[in-house]
C-alpha cells in the first residue's frame, strides 16, 4: 500500500467496500485486498484485524465467542441504495455508530489502534491493541471519523464487549417531538441502562431498549415501567433484533425519494431543531440527539437550520447537491485552519478524498 | 533527565515579561519572587524540580488568552498545570517557562441533567465535578486515584483513567466538547452537549496531548446516573498465572465487571500490614466489583465465584455488608501509601495484554532479583494496565539511577510483548525518552505534525512527550 501512495500521480478516491458512497475521484484505491482478522483475544475482549476485512466476518468470529462490536455499526447499503460489503476500515474511517452509541460510546470509543500509509507514503501506526494507553498523541481517534482524508487505514484494532444474554423492547406512545424527548430523557436519567432510546413521529412511537441477562432484563423493564408512568401506557413489544437493526439502518427511508440529512444535537434542542427544518419525514435516535431528516431534493437544510450547536450531514443525495451543500457542516475560521492543517501534513500532495472534509 | 538550555534571552527579558503580564492580570495573580515561584518546581514526580521563571493564575479564559497571546510574542515558553499531581512530570517548568495555573478556574458553568451533562471551567477538581451532581444521584465516570485534588484540565491533558474504566471508559470517553486557548491567544470551541462532534476528530487528540496543543479552560463533561449498588468479591490463589486465567474467564463468560483489581505478595502483605483489611496470605489476590441491583449483583458474583471456584482459589469472600466492602477496598486503595511506608518508591503504569500477564510478572520478579530491589504489583486487570511499585531508597547515592534503569526494563518488556509505556499517567518527562522503543521515527514524526499545527514556535509544555533528539530540529527552528 505504501508504494502505491507513493507513486500516486493525482487525487484518489479511498473506498473499503465502497457501501457509504462517498464519491469523489475516478481513481479509487480499494482495501478490500487487505483482508482477515490478524488476532482475536476474547478474554481481553480485543480483535485486530486488516481494514478491509468485511464487517460481516468480524461479526460474526465475535458471533462465536459471544461478543459483539458494542458501538452497533450501521449498513448504510439500504439507504443509499449501495452494493459491496462494508469493510472495518471503512466503519472506522467514518466513525459509523447505532444506537447504542448513546449508552456505550461510538466507534471512535471502541478504537484502540491503527496502521495507516500518509499521504507521502509513509507507514505510521498508533496506539496499539490495549485499552488503555495515552502514550503520546491519539492519532487513533483522529485517524477514526476522517473519512480517509488523512491516510489510507491498513489495520485497526477495537475493544469489543459480551454479548448481551437478552433484549427487550418497551413502547409509549408520543404525540410529538418534545414530549417524546422528555420520555427518552427520563428514561436515560434513569439507573436502569438504558441501551437505545428512539422515536418514530409518523408511528407516535418512543421505543427503549433495555439489554443484559434475562432476569436482569425482565428486572429493568419493571422498573422502567414504574418509572415512566406517568407518561402514559407502556407496552413490551417483541421483534427487538429487528426493530433495534431498523432504526440503525434507517429503514424508514429505504427506497423514499428525498435528500437525507444526519444531524446531531442536544436531545432537548431536538423540537426547536425539527420545527425549524419542517422536514418531510423525520427519525429520532440516541434519546433525541440524532435526527434523520428525509427532505426534497436539493434542500439546502443547513439553510433552514441557521446557526446552531451540533452538526448536521448530508447523507444521501445527488452528487450535484452534494457539490453544491457540502458533505460535511462548514466548521468556524479557527477549526478549519486546524483541520486544514492538519490535512496538509498528513496529505501534502491533497490526494486522499479531496473535497470531502474541511 | 536532560533538558534543554533554558534560553538566556528569555530569562534576561524576564523584567520585560513582567511588567507586560501585570498589564494584563491582577498583582495577586502574578507569581514572580523566586522564594514563591519554587512552591511550582515540580510536580508528584518530585524526583525532577526546577523552578519556573514566573507563574500566573488567571481567572477568566480572556486573562488565559492574554497570557498565551504576550507569552507567543515573546517567545517565552508555558507550562500548563492543573493541580499539580502528575506522576509523569507533566507540569514540570524548564527555568525560562512561565508556569499556567488553572486552580482559579473552578466554577460550574452549567448542569443539565435532561441531557445528560455537566459544563465546568478546567480548574475543577475531579472529585468535585461527581460533588456537583451526586445530590441528583449522578457521577462523573473517570476516577484517577488522586481524584480528591487532580483537576479537569489535567484529566483532558493526560487522558486519565481510574480503577472503573473498564466499563465507562477513561476521559476521552466521556469528554464531549472543550473551550480552548491557542498558544496565539485565540479561542477555539469544540464539540458540546451533542455527540461526536463534528469534522475531524479534534477532541480527540487534543484529549491527551498533555497540555501541549492549547489550554483547555471549559469542559463539557458526559455524566451518569449511578448504579443502585455495587458490591466486591475477594478472591486468593496460590499462583499469578492461575489468577491471570481466572480474569480471562470472567470476561469471557459474558459479565462486565465494573472493576477487577489484582494485587501480588508483597502488595497484599503491605497493605494488610497498613490497613488490616483481612487479605489472606497468597500469591495473587483479585478484587472483582460489579454493580446493579441486588438481584443483579447476586447473579452475577454467582457465576463470577462459580468461575473462580474452578481455578482452586484459596480464599473465596463475597462482601456482606457495606462496611466489608469498603475493608476490602481500602486494603487496595491505600496499597500506594502501605508501599511508601516501606521506603520510596517510583510507580509504573505500562499496559500488556491480560493474556502476558503471568510472562511479564515473571520477566519483572527476575529483574528485581538482577537489580536488587523489591518491587510490588498493582494491576488494573480487567484492561492490562499494570502498576509496578519499585521500592528504592532516595538517601542512597545510585539508587534513583538504578531504579530508573530497572523501570525502564520493565516498561520496554510491556512493548514488546504488545502493550505500551503508559496506560493512564501520560508520558511527560518521565517515559519521554522511552517514546523510540514503542514508536519508530515516521510514528513519532506524525504526532509532531499535530504539535505544529496547533502551536507552530512549539512553545507549550516545552520537553515533555518526545524525546529531544527527535524534536530539536523543530526546537531550533523555532527559536
Amino acid at each position: 500500500m505504501a508504494e502505491i501512495v507513493a507513486g500516486l500521480q493525482g487525487p484518489v478516491r479511498i473506498a473499503g467496500g465502497g457501501s457509504r458512497g462517498i464519491g469523489g475521484p475516478e481513481m479509487t484505491i480499494e482495501t478490500g485486498g487487505l483482508s482477515g482478522i490478524s488476532l482475536y483475544e476474547p478474554g481481553a475482549l480485543t480483535i485486530v484485524a486488516q481494514a478491509g476485512t468485511p464487517v460481516a466476518e468480524i461479526e460474526a468470529a465475535l458471533e462465536a465467542e459471544g461478543q459483539q462490536l458494542a458501538f452497533e455499526p450501521m449498513d448504510h447499503r439500504g439507504l443509499l441504495g449501495t452494493n459491496g460489503a462494508p469493510t472495518i476500515g471503512g466503519v472506522v474511517a467514518a466513525n459509523i455508530s447505532g444506537p447504542r452509541r448513546i449508552q456505550a460510546g461510538a466507534c471512535r470509543d471502541f478504537l484502540l489502534g491503527v496502521r495507516y500509509v500518509d499521504g507521502k507514503g509513509h507507514v505510521v501506526k498508533n496506539g496499539g491493541r490495549v485499552m488503555k494507553n495515552v502514550t503520546g498523541y491519539d492519532l487513533v481517534k483522529l485517524m477514526g471519523g476522517s473519512w480517509g482524508t488523512l491516510g489510507v487505514l491498513t489495520e485497526v484494532s477495537l475493544k469489543v464487549l459480551p454479548k448481551p444474554e437478552a433484549v427487550a423492547t418497551l413502547a409509549l406512545r408520543a404525540d410529538d417531538v418534545s414530549e417524546a424527548v422528555a420520555v427518552m430523557s427520563a428514561a436515560l436519567k434513569s439507573p436502569f441502562e438504558v441501551s437505545g432510546a428512539a422515536y418514530d413521529p409518523q408511528e407516535m412511537r418512543v421505543l427503549l431498549r433495555v439489554e443484559g441477562f434475562t432476569d436482569s432484563v425482565a428486572y429493568r423493564v419493571e422498573q422502567l415501567k414504574s418509572t415512566l408512568a406517568g407518561f402514559g401506557e407502556i407496552a413490551e413489544i417483541d421483534g427487538s433484533v429487528e426493530r433495534w437493526q431498523a432504526i440503525r439502518d434507517v429503514s424508514a427511508f429505504h427506497g423514499v425519494d428525498g435528500d437525507v440529512w444526519r444531524i446531531s444535537v442536544k436531545p432537548s434542542d431536538a423540537t426547536g431543531i425539527a420545527q425549524r427544518i419542517g422536514a418531510d419525514r423525520t427519525l429520532y435516535d440516541w434519546g433525541g440527539g440524532l435526527i434523520w431528516a428525509l427532505v426534497p431534493k436539493g434542500t439546502d437544510l443547513r439553510a433552514r437550520l441557521g446557526a446552531f450547536e451540533g452538526h448536521a450531514t448530508l447523507v444521501r443525495a445527488d452528487a450535484e447537491t452534494v457539490e453544491a451543500l457540502g458533505r460535511f457542516q462548514p466548521e468556524n475560521a479557527g477549526i478549519q485552519a486546524l483541520t486544514q492543517g492538519i490535512r496538509q501534513r498528513f496529505d501534502p500532495r491533497g490526494l486522499f478524498n479531496p473535497g470531502l472534509m474541511g | 533527565m536532560e533538558m534543554p538550555t533554558p534560553n538566556p534571552d528569555v530569562l534576561r527579558r524576564k523584567d520585560a515579561v513582567l511588567r507586560r503580564l501585570l498589564q494584563v492580570l491582577p498583582e495577586d495573580a502574578v507569581i514572580h519572587d523566586p522564594a514563591e515561584t519554587r512552591a511550582y518546581e515540580c510536580d508528584a514526580l518530585t524526583a525532577y524540580r526546577c523552578p519556573p521563571m514566573l507563574a500566573v493564575l488567571p481567572s477568566t479564559t480572556g486573562e488565559v488568552s492574554d497570557v498565551l497571546r504576550i507569552c507567543n510574542e515573546e517567545g517565552v515558553p508555558v507550562v500548563p498545570r492543573g493541580s499539580g499531581t502528575s506522576l509523569a512530570g507533566g507540569a514540570l517548568p524548564t527555568a525560562d517557562s512561565v508556569i499556567l495555573g488553572i486552580a482559579r478556574m473552578n466554577d460550574v458553568l452549567e448542569t443539565d441533567y435532561d441531557n445528560r451533562i455537566i459544563r465546568v471551567q478546567t480548574g475543577r477538581t475531579n472529585l468535585s465535578v461527581t460533588g456537583a451532581v451526586e445530590a441528583e444521584d449522578f457521577f462523573y465516570a473517570p476516577d484517577p486515584s488522586s481524584q480528591l485534588a487532580c483537576a479537569i484540565a489535567g484529566n483532558i491533558g493526560m487522558n486519565s483513567g481510574g480503577a472503573h474504566c473498564l466499563k465507562y471508559g477513561v476521559t476521552t470517553n466521556n469528554l464531549l466538547g472543550v473551550k480552548m486557548v491557542m498558544m496565539d491567544g485565540s479561542v477555539v470551541e469544540i464539540g458540546g452537549a451533542h455527540l461526536d462532534a463534528g469534522g475531524l476528530d479534534l477532541l480527540g487528540v487534543i484529549c491527551g496531548s498533555e497540555g501541549q496543543l492549547g489550554v483547555v479552560t471549559e469542559a463539557t463533561l458526559r455524566i451518569l446516573r449511578k448504579p443502585e449498588g455495587a458490591r466486591p468479591v475477594l478472591m486468593g490463589f496460590d499462583d499469578n498465572e492461575v489468577a491471570g486465567q481466572c480474569v480471562s474467564d470472567i470476561i469471557k463468560s459474558g459479565i462486565l465487571p465494573v472493576a477487577i483489581e489484582f494485587m501480588d505478595t508483597l502488595c497484599i502483605k503491605a497493605c494488610e500490614n497498613f490497613a488490616q483489611a483481612g487479605y489472606p496470605d497468597c500469591h495473587a489476590l483479585l478484587i472483582v466489583e460489579v454493580e446493579g441491583s441486588e438481584a443483579e449483583i447476586d447473579y452475577q458474583l454467582s457465576k463470577i465465584i462459580e468461575i473462580a471456584k474452578r481455578h482452586n482459589p484459596v480464599e473465596l469472600r463475597e462482601s456482606q455488608s457495606a462496611e466489608e466492602s469498603a475493608k476490602i477496598w481500602l486494603g487496595r486503595k491505600s496499597a500506594f501509601g502501605a508501599m511508601g511506608q516501606m521506603n520510596d518508591y517510583m510507580c509504573l503504569d505500562g499496559t500488556i495484554p491480560v493474556s502476558a500477564l503471568p510472562q511479564v510478572l515473571r520477566r519483572i520478579g527476575e529483574l528485581s532479583e538482577e537489580y536488587g530491589l523489591p518491587v510490588g504489583n498493582v494491576f488494573h486487570a480487567g484492561d492490562g494496565n499494570m502498576h509496578p511499585l519499585i521500592l528504592f531508597d532516595a538517601n542512597k547515592p545510585g539508587d534513583l539511577e538504578k531504579c530508573e534503569t530497572f523501570g525502564a526494563e520493565i516498561l520496554k518488556l510491556c512493548v514488546d510483548v504488545g502493550g505500551c509505556l503508559t496506560g493512564e499517567h501520560g508520558v511527560g518527562i518521565e517515559k519521554r525518552d522511552l517514546m523510540s522503543h514503542q514508536y519508530a521515527p515516521a510514528d513519532l514524526e506524525a504526532q509532531m505534525a499535530v504539535k505544529d499545527v496547533f502551536d507552530p514556535n512549539w512553545l507549550l509544555n516545552p520537553a515533555k512527550v518526545f524525546p529531544l533528539d527527535v524534536s530539536e530540529a523543530r526546537r531550533i527552528a523555532a527559536e
